[in-house]
């Protein structure tokens, strides 16, 4: 053992001082940057840091890949859906005309939203493919109202940092920073493959965040908050997904 | 580091659990033919795996040490690397030196494996010549394409570099082909392990973490 000298277990001592500094210093800069994600704490805190820190480096603005119309999947999988309850029911009968979604939060103007106002607004299209946390995916043409113009309609403050979204269901609420709500390609979907969107696939709203997993696609949104604090909601990690152990950045 | 292989191997192979189905191109599911299932039990019940069971899901937490383990072998490979170019080590050590290169030394070497020769003493000291082209193939080739392969997963990466999914064939062709990477360096793994152990399990792994061979005892 007479080469671990002294000198060998100091220069060691001094490198791993070094890097353990260098790592705060480095939280630090992600925390002032907004690069740290509402779960980044606790024991995997590390790895979803340092993959949503150089996700938003990377890819603030990045497009998702579009598709040809030729390579619309013929056999889309909608997955299961839990029963969706009375209210549901109730609305569907009526063709939906009575469903609303709610904006609020740190905006100018809260309101309500009908569907055929959402429809009167300018719509955009992609053609894009959704992919599960499990494996499986679909490519499928989505049409909708940007996030961005109702935002802009409801007077988001430029201190907001998240967006906020919910379900009927209620255990499936979600957020995505602001990078991906004025993202162009991010959707109150309308429609899909030239049609209506079917319940299956969320209709009549699902938010469609083109760069991102299934579970933040959150189907039947009925409301939305933007807000600077995201520790407020829920248990403080972001949305429903942490709570069940899943990531909040599905980036990935 | 090893720590960190292992932990993404079960955390995969959980997350395969979910859905045991491969495609090839960019889309499958359920509702598509595949390119081959793994006939195990699923984690989700909408899988037709036909077994009637449905095993527990592990995928939210498989979720989240997969990329942190992930991260920790990307960090520690690239330090790895950087000393190893740096220091020669590579050079030295690891790419078959001038008269190893030849066709009949590598003949020789494969006869010797073949016939399960134990190494002599000689050999504590240095890297045969199929042991250096079998690490050089693991360090430069497999490593990188399963992180390649399994950043072509992610659909936020690919928004910023497309060209990383499209080369490969679309999204459900890295997958696939991240699995049998998964397969290839389990094989190597595995035939490591045991090779140690044919050489003689405690002087080696003493010798790798010290990093001295010691004198033969008799």
């Amino acid at each position: 053992m007479s080469d671990l000298t002294r000198r060998k277990l100091i220069t060691t001592g001094l490198a791993a001082a070094a890097g353990a500094s260098g790592l705060v210093v480095a939280a630090k800069l992600a925390a002032h940057y907004g690069l740290v994600p509402p779960d980044g704490g606790g024991i995997y805190g590390l790895g979803e840091t340092l993959t949503y820190a150089a996700q938003r480096v990377l890819t603030r603005h990045s497009l998702a890949r579009e598709f040809s119309r030729s390579q619309i999947s013929s056999k889309p999988f909608a997955n299961e859906v839990d029963k969706l309850g009375d209210e549901f029911e109730r609305s569907q009968q009526g063709g939906f005309v009575n469903w609303r979604l709610k904006v609020d939060g740190l905006v100018t103007q809260p309101g309500l939203f009908s569907l055929a106002e959402l429809k009167s607004f300018a719509q955009r299209s992609h053609i894009t493919m959704i992919q599960c946390e499990e494996g499986w995916s679909y490519i499928a043409e989505w049409t909708g109202v940007p996030l961005s113009h109702v935002l802009e309609l409801a007077g988001a403050a430029p201190q907001a940092r998240y967006v906020v979204y919910r379900s009927i269901q209620p255990d499936w609420w979600e957020s995505i920073d602001m990078a991906d709500a004025l993202h162009p390609q991010t959707l109150l979907t309308l429609g899909m493959n030239g049609g209506e969107l079917p319940v299956g696939f969320g209709g009549p709203l699902r938010m469609r965040v083109a760069r991102q997993l299934g579970y933040k696609n959150v189907k039947y949104v009925t409301s939305l908050t933007v807000t600077d604090n995201i520790k407020q909601f829920g248990k403080g990690l972001g949305s429903a997904s942490p709570e069940a152990g899943y990531a909040w950045f599905a980036g990935i | 580091m090893t720590l960190a292989f292992l932990a993404l191997l079960v955390t995969g192979l959980e997350l395969v659990v979910s859905h045991p189905r491969f495609y090839w191109g960019e889309v499958g599911n359920v509702n598509t033919g595949t390119l081959f299932k793994i006939p195990i039990p699923s984690s989700r019940s909408m899988v037709p795996t036909g077994y009637g069971y449905v095993m527990p899901d592990q995928n939210g937490w498989s979720r989240y040490l997969h990329f942190q383990s992930a991260w920790i072998l990307v960090l520690v490979g690239l330090v790895y690397v950087g000393v190893g170019l740096f220091s020669g080590h590579f050079r030295r050590n690891l790419l078959p030196a001038g008269a190893d290169a030849s066709a009949k030394r590598l003949g020789t070497s494969i006869v010797q494996h073949l016939k399960f020769a134990r190494p002599g003493a000689e050999e504590a000291w240095s890297y045969n010549v199929l042991q250096r082209l079998a690490y050089l193939v693991v360090i430069f080739i497999l490593f990188p394409m399963i992180i390649w392969t399994g950043l072509a997963m992610s659909p936020s990466f690919v928004s910023a570099v497309p060209g990383a999914v499209n080369i490969l064939g679309g999204q459900q062709s890295a997958r696939t082909l991240h699995f049998f990477l998964t397969l290839v360096l389990v094989l190597f793994l595995l035939v490591h392990v045991l090779m140690v152990i044919l050489a003689g399990f405690r002087s080696r792994v003493r010798a790798m973490i010290t990093g001295r061979a010691a004198e033969p005892l008799e």
